[in-house]
């Protein structure tokens, strides 16, 4: 199987690899993993104080897909507020990098790290993300 | 229309005469699998009409998918799972608990690293702890598989065994690198 030009890019010049600090308050750090192919990504956005995503960083251990859609997510996401940032689609990732259907699971990877990271975001700041119901019961 | 054998859809366990268990004679297995092998091996049908032979070689087939199937710990738990009609969801399921996934990435770190310092030593030493996780899984899902009948669970095992096995392949993969 080939991949296309721009995995190839993204997995020869990698965007974004590194590590944000995460006990960092404007730090979310999504963990997702692929059981059928063994692959782990972590992805890390560092959320301005104005919700806009100023940065973000990746480590994936996988295939060649796998490290492009991280890459490219990581791309994409800065600029965007974490709630622009949890529209994007695993099908848009698939078309931008041309992915063939056996290695669509790798952009649902980057699409589930995205909502990972927002996710941790959002519940360091005390976001509701639970049902209000529960905070209810826990009275008394 | 192909001419279908009586009894092809038996499923493995059936077809082998095993119990329909994740807990497995692999001796018991290898040898009816030999057995299985011998009464329908094509070549002894090459007498025979075309139809015939035909049939010979979907046995053979079906046979060699059951043991490959049968003989590997996480495609027979995956197998036995579709049986009670669970999928393991290995596509779609990204959701594993943080601290497993924390591990994975330690892991592939690890070997990464012993790979560059070329230290067989160092991969010898994951191996076998890598062998020692992987016998405890396997005893968990024979455990909520057989005894428990927990097939949730049990797939969420079955997702962990996949990155373990994805864990083997790193390191032999790392070894065979500094054998050559």
């Amino acid at each position: 199987m080939s991949y296309s030009e721009k995995v190839l890019d993204h997995y020869e010049h990698p965007r974004n690899v590194g590590s944000l600090d995460k006990g960092d308050a404007q730090v979310g750090t999504g963990m997702v993993g692929a059981p059928a192919c063994g692959d782990v990504m972590k992805l890390q956005i560092r959320v301005g104080k104005d919700g806009v995503i100023e940065d973000a960083k990746f480590k994936t251990y996988g295939c060649g897909s796998a490290i492009a859609s991280s890459s490219l997510v990581t791309e994409w996401v800065k600029g965007k507020t974490v709630d622009e940032a949890l529209q994007i689609k695993n099908s848009q990732i698939a078309e931008e990098l041309a992915l063939p259907p056996v290695k669509i699971h790798c952009s649902i990877l980057a699409e589930d790290a995205i909502k990972a990271a927002v996710q941790d975001y959002k519940s360091k700041h005390g976001s509701v993300l639970e049902a209000p119901a529960c905070r209810e019961n826990c009275k008394g | 229309m192909q001419a279908v054998a009586p009894g092809f859809q038996q499923d493995f366990f059936q077809l082998f005469c095993l119990p329909t268990s994740y807990r497995l004679d692999n001796a018991l297995l290898d040898q009816y699998y030999r057995a299985l092998q011998e009464q329908v091996h094509p070549d002894k049908f090459s007498h025979l009409s075309e139809a015939e032979r035909r049939i010979s070689m979907q046995w053979s087939t079906r046979v060699n998918e059951a043991y490959q199937t049968l003989s590997n710990p996480t495609k027979r738990a995956r197998y036995l799972l579709s049986l009670h009609g669970v999928d393991i969801q290995e596509e779609s399921n990204t959701a594993m608990p943080a601290d497993f996934l924390m591990k994975q990435m330690e892991w592939r770190e690890a070997i990464e690293e012993a790979r560059q310092a070329r230290d067989v030593a160092e991969l010898d030493k994951l191996e076998s702890r890598l062998q020692h996780e992987l016998r405890g899984l396997e005893a968990q899902l024979a455990d909520r598989i057989d005894d428990r009948q927990d097939y949730a669970a049990a797939a969420g095992d079955v997702r962990k065994l996949k990155f373990l096995e994805k864990l083997a392949e790193e390191i032999a993969s790392a070894l065979d690198a500094l054998d050559s």
